[in-house]
């Protein structure tokens, strides 16, 4: 089987982020990692090959920065990794998909994607979507388990109130896992030797056809969300205390 | 007047509150409410009230069976009505249809907003982790997102409410199959409807602890969370996750008991109405960003609370 797994290169969720201009961020001292989703695609991908054969290729649309996260992809069991050059920093997501399907088109169609259920970043909720449209492939999302029949995938995901739904895609399918599909497995060191061997092949975003200016989402202003100012914090003991938050609460905030 | 869709939600035959917050988001536009899986004659009454000109009935042909189907009816609804926007709510499910009919339409998609210029085609929405804002102009013909549960109130609105049928003729279930629906507990309310929302930390410290936070939930007519701590120990569900990795959710009323306040947590609450942590340690970060804080033992100040309520 030959799976792609679809990695995005972000900010550490634990970052600051300080806004930069209108709409942009500095980049400088923020760690970038893995979208923490992808690494249970990448996780599922290389389980998978370790039970049927195969090989597990790397997809990422990114500056050139984020050949290092791919690198830990590799460390932790995919095979070799393509990166699309782009300085763009929010791409329209429909273009990424173009991007991925481009790749993946040039270096041979595979029997499955993972993805991550959004990224952490822009948390568009949608490159996935775009991407299995455009090849004209099944996608299912926030997937939590999975198992693979002759010519099928069926996927678990929640869909609210506890309840949860069961669904069964044609092979090839695109699935947008998240946590409770794997426990994705920490790289040993010699496995991050290893990587750094890896074949990595970077491509231009412009040599694969894929023309920027088309993109639909324009990001027009960031700006920082400021935090509470800080609790009120109740006082006297602890009767006191939850009496005068339930008076809060019902008369103040007329919350309940 | 610009016509919007809105794909509406029910539940027991009733119209979601949610549903209609995302219609009182469309104000000032020719509503159509388009029912795909329930009972559009019952709920009539209620979306009319809320601003519905039109209440599309696309259930009776019973075509709609698959994820797909239900992302094709809303691009074959689009095309019927004239419709220039379509909106829902950012459940699961919401959020699952509209990257699905986005992706078909060939149209771009806000997930997960927090505010609409309509006119303007803008909308904010979170990035970062909820750390920062972001505008973002959608240049679409028909401008398609999903809208954060709770965040806009329903509002009274008398339009006609005039019931059309419409049969979307979507046969092809495509290569989505849905093999099973596993229901959950009937009586958990879904998080990311919940007006109020009780959460535990790992401070709970046991599954069967969680049982406290049960009965104060009952009295508030709450739901109950978890942070991802509580649930990697085994003391909730996943299904119970609050967070960027679990729910988003947007209550009138967030109670935090034995919550650190860790970014990813607030990534998923943040927008709550009101905040309130209880936490042992009064340096515990939570109580920096919440709206008020009790300091103590949640073993003690949990129960006596329920009993307060
Ligand atoms: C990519 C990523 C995604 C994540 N997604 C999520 C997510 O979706 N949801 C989420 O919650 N977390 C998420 N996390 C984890 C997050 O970073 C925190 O680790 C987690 O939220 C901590 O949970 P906690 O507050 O329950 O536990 P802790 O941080 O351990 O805090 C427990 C708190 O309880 C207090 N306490 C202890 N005993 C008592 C007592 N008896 N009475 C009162 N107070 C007491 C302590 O003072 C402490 O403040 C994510 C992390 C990453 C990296
Ligand atoms: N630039 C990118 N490179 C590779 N994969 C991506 C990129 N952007 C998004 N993805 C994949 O698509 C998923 C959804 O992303 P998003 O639509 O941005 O929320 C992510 O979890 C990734 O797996």
């Amino acid at each position: 089987m030959k799976i792609f797994v679809c990695v995005k290169h972000v900010p550490d969720t634990a970052a600051t982020i300080k806004v930069a201009g209108e709409a942009g961020y500095e980049e400088g001292g923020v760690k970038f990692v893995s979208n923490p989703y992808d690494e249970f695609g990448i996780e599922e991908a290389v389980k998978t090959v370790e039970k049927n054969g195969g090989e597990v290729v790397i997809l990422t649309v990114g500056k050139a920065g984020a050949a290092a996260t791919m690198r830990g992809a590799m460390a932790m069991g995919a095979h070799r990794g393509i990166l699309v050059k782009t300085d763009t920093q929010f791409l329209d997501p429909a273009l990424t998909a173009q991007a991925l399907k481009a790749a993946m088109d040039q270096d041979g169609l595979g029997d499955m994607v993972f993805t991550g259920k959004g990224s952490v970043d822009s948390e568009s909720f949608q490159t996935q979507y775009c991407l299995a449209a455009a090849l004209g492939v099944p996608v299912a999302n926030e997937v939590s388990a999975l198992s693979l029949g002759e010519g099928k995938a069926v996927a678990e995901q929640e869909t609210g109130g506890g309840d949860k739904q069961v669904l069964e895609l044609s092979l090839p399918c695109v699935i947008g896992a998240t946590k409770g599909l794997n426990e994705p497995r920490y790289p040993k060191f010699p496995d991050i030797m290893k990587a750094k061997k890896k074949e990595l092949r970077e491509i231009d975003i412009a040599d694969l056809g894929i023309d920027l200016s088309q993109g639909r989402i324009c990001l027009e202003t960031l700006e920082i969300v400021p935090e509470r100012s800080g609790a009120k914090m109740l006082e006297g003991d602890t009767d006191a205390q939850i009496a005068e938050l339930v008076r809060i609460l019902r008369e103040d905030e007329k919350v309940i | 007047m610009a016509k919007t869709g809105i794909l509406i939600e029910t539940e027991n035959n009733g119209v979601k509150e949610t549903s209609l917050g995302v219609m009182a988001a469309a104000a000032g536009t020719e509503i159509h409410a388009l029912v795909m899986d329930g009972d559009a004659a019952a709920a009539r009454e209620t979306l009319a009230a809320h601003g519905a000109a039109v209440v599309v009935d696309m259930a009776a042909g019973k075509t709609v069976q698959s994820p797909d189907q239900a992302a094709a009816a809303l691009a074959a609804a689009a095309k019927e009505y004239g419709l220039t926007a379509i909106l829902g709510t950012a459940s699961a499910i919401g959020k699952d249809i509209f990257a699905r009919a986005a992706a078909l339409m060939g149209q771009p998609l806000a997930s997960d907003i927090l505010g609409l210029d309509l006119e303007q085609r803008t909308v904010k929405k979170s990035h970062f982790s909820g750390k920062t804002l972001a505008t973002l102009r959608l240049d679409a013909d028909i401008f398609l997102c999903t809208v954060r549960p709770n965040l806009f109130e329903p509002a009274q609105a008398q339009a006609e409410g005039a019931l059309a049928a419409f049969d979307p003729g979507v046969a092809d279930a495509g290569g989505v199959k849905v093999l099973e629906v596993k229901k959950g507990d009937a009586d958990t309310l879904d998080l990311t409807e919940a007006p109020v929302v009780v959460t535990g930390g790992r401070a709970v410290n046991a599954a069967e602890n969680f049982a406290m936070l049960d009965a104060c939930a009952a009295k508030l007519g709450a739901a109950v969370g978890a942070s991802r701590a509580a649930v990697d120990a085994g003391f909730a569900n996943h299904a119970m996750q609050v967070g960027q990795t679990g729910k988003t959710v947007s209550p009138r009323l967030y109670i935090a008991c034995g919550v650190s306040g860790a970014v990813q947590h607030f990534a998923g609450m943040k927008t709550s109405k009101v905040i309130v942590a209880i936490n042992e340690d009064k340096d515990a970060p939570i109580f920096a960003k919440c709206d008020y804080g009790i300091v103590g033992d949640i073993f003690e100040v949990v129960p006596r609370l329920t009993e307060k309520l």
